[in-house]
């Protein structure tokens, strides 16, 4: 119980976003009206994401540093699951752009060409395919430990070059996504009402923590999967 | 500072450099001396130049910038991919001998750099002689093509290293590469864009920024590549 804490935290948080993100008062504004909701769930997912891409960073790191084949499986594992919050990610964020961004006097599919340029929008695939070529990579070397030090230095690596290019190429280019002048993201403090953001912050450490707890169950059974090479 | 100190210190600079500058030398020998590679690239150019030729004879200023970064980048995965392809294992155990990781790092970027400064020259000659030149500012587009060159260099020949270690060929390279050379390659293409009207002139602080990017690399490949390195 002491150490599950976090989990309950988690449940809590989650069942407090999407009562008050879907019953909460939120600003009336033009275009975006109660689409704005969303921000509760797509703004959430790439926060998560960008923190557990971090997170296995850090794991890979430490593998480099202890050569602990556990960490090389945290680094996997952590990865995987920023995986798969950028793709709900861009799930949602798919579903809010149609209600936005697409010309509602075409069919959808014609606005895609322009929507898929935003450069927000080639930062987040980047990223994914960065991660993509990392479980490719991990799959083509079939030394484990030989994998575990290669995929750590290319996780490294990508990271070392990806985020800060990811965090710079929005300013330069032209972009639909808010946060334009100068934030990658989001201001949340200028760009989010004060009654939103009460919701938006619980959201974020309870998306945040539920991939965390994801990964862990994902951990433990590769763990238990592979006890004897481990021990 | 004590001198003898600082005489040891220079001492040691200078070893490095010379072991650096051996190892360049060593390079550029092999390139004389197997000549195919060289002038396969050469060929690889000419053929590729020749094709496009084929296909459109006078194309616009965006598709020729879109095309000779592209190419650009062609060139580069199969410039650098021998770099640490063609160490056989031996060879590298007696280069662990001679040298440390960082010395042979840097032997590496920099030879693979000054390959591809060639051969960027050679293929923005060959692209205004055959698909006609539309720019209006040649000197900034030349130092961007340059300056690009290096970047392309940079990133590849570290993951050709990552390649050579996964025992993997130059296609896995191109595989973890495409994606993290992306934003570079895009800053390169929107910079480079404004080479082709009068008017505009390049953003500078952009161009730091690369140059700032190519130091990350160069950073991080020196601090990841003794983990590669030892086997």
């Amino acid at each position: 119980m002491k150490k599950s804490w976090w989990k309950i935290l988690s449940a809590v948080l989650l069942v407090y976003t999407v009562v008050a993100g879907l019953l909460g008062p939120v600003p009336t504004l033009p275009l975006l009206q109660e689409t704005i909701r969303n921000l509760y769930f797509h703004v959430c997912m790439w926060f998560a994401m960008m923190i557990l891409f971090t997170v296995s960073v850090v794991y890979a790191i430490k593998y480099l540093r202890s050569l602990d084949l556990r960490h090389d499986i945290y680094a996997r594992n952590f990865a995987v699951t920023a995986m798969v919050m950028g793709l709900l990610g861009y799930a949602t964020g798919t579903i809010w752009a149609s209600y936005t961004w697409a010309d509602p006097n075409k069919p959808l599919i014609n606005s895609f060409s322009t929507i898929a340029r935003d450069p927000k929008l080639i930062g987040a695939a980047i990223s994914l395919l960065v991660y993509g070529a990392y479980l490719i990579l991990r799959d083509a070397i079939p030394d484990i430990d030989k994998r575990a030090r290669i995929s750590a230095v290319y996780n490294i690596f990508a990271y070392a070059i990806l985020f800060p290019a990811i965090w710079i190429l929005p300013r330069i280019l032209p972009s639909l996504h808010p946060g334009n002048d100068g934030n990658p993201a989001l201001d949340v403090k200028n760009d989010i009402s004060a009654s939103m953001r009460i919701v938006f912050y619980p959201a974020v450490i309870g998306w945040t923590l539920l991939g965390v707890w994801i990964t862990t169950l994902k951990i433990r059974m590769q763990l238990l999967t592979d006890k004897k090479l481990i021990a | 500072m004590n001198p003898a100190v600082v005489n040891v210190i220079r001492n040691l600079e200078s070893t490095t450099m010379k072991r650096i500058a051996a190892l360049l030398a060593k390079e550029l020998l092999l390139e004389t001396r197997q000549q195919y590679s060289f002038y396969g690239l050469l060929l690889y150019i000419g053929t590729t130049l020749f094709v496009l030729f084929m296909a459109i004879d006078q194309p616009d200023a965006a598709i020729w910038n879109g095309l000779f970064w592209v190419n650009l980048l062609f060139i580069c995965i199969n410039a650098v991919a021998k770099s640490f392809l063609q160490e056989s294992r031996g060879r590298m155990l007696y280069f662990y001998t001679l040298s440390t990781a960082t010395e042979f790092l840097l032997a590496k970027l920099l030879f693979n750099a000054l390959l591809m400064i060639m051969m960027s020259g050679i293929s923005l000659l060959l692209f205004t002689f055959l698909l006609g030149n539309p720019l209006q500012q040649a000197a900034p587009f030349v130092g961007l093509v340059l300056l690009g060159g290096i970047s392309l260099s940079l990133v590849f020949s570290f993951l050709a290293a990552i390649a050579a270690k996964a025992q993997q060929n130059a296609a896995i390279m191109a595989l973890l590469g495409f994606p993290v050379i992306i934003p570079q390659l895009v800053l390169l293409m929107r910079l480079s864009s404004a080479t082709f009207s009068p008017l505009l002139s390049v953003t500078w602080p952009a161009v730091g920024l690369l140059v700032a990017l190519d130091a990350l690399i160069v950073l991080m490949a020196v601090i990841l590549f003794p983990f590669l390195w030892k086997d």
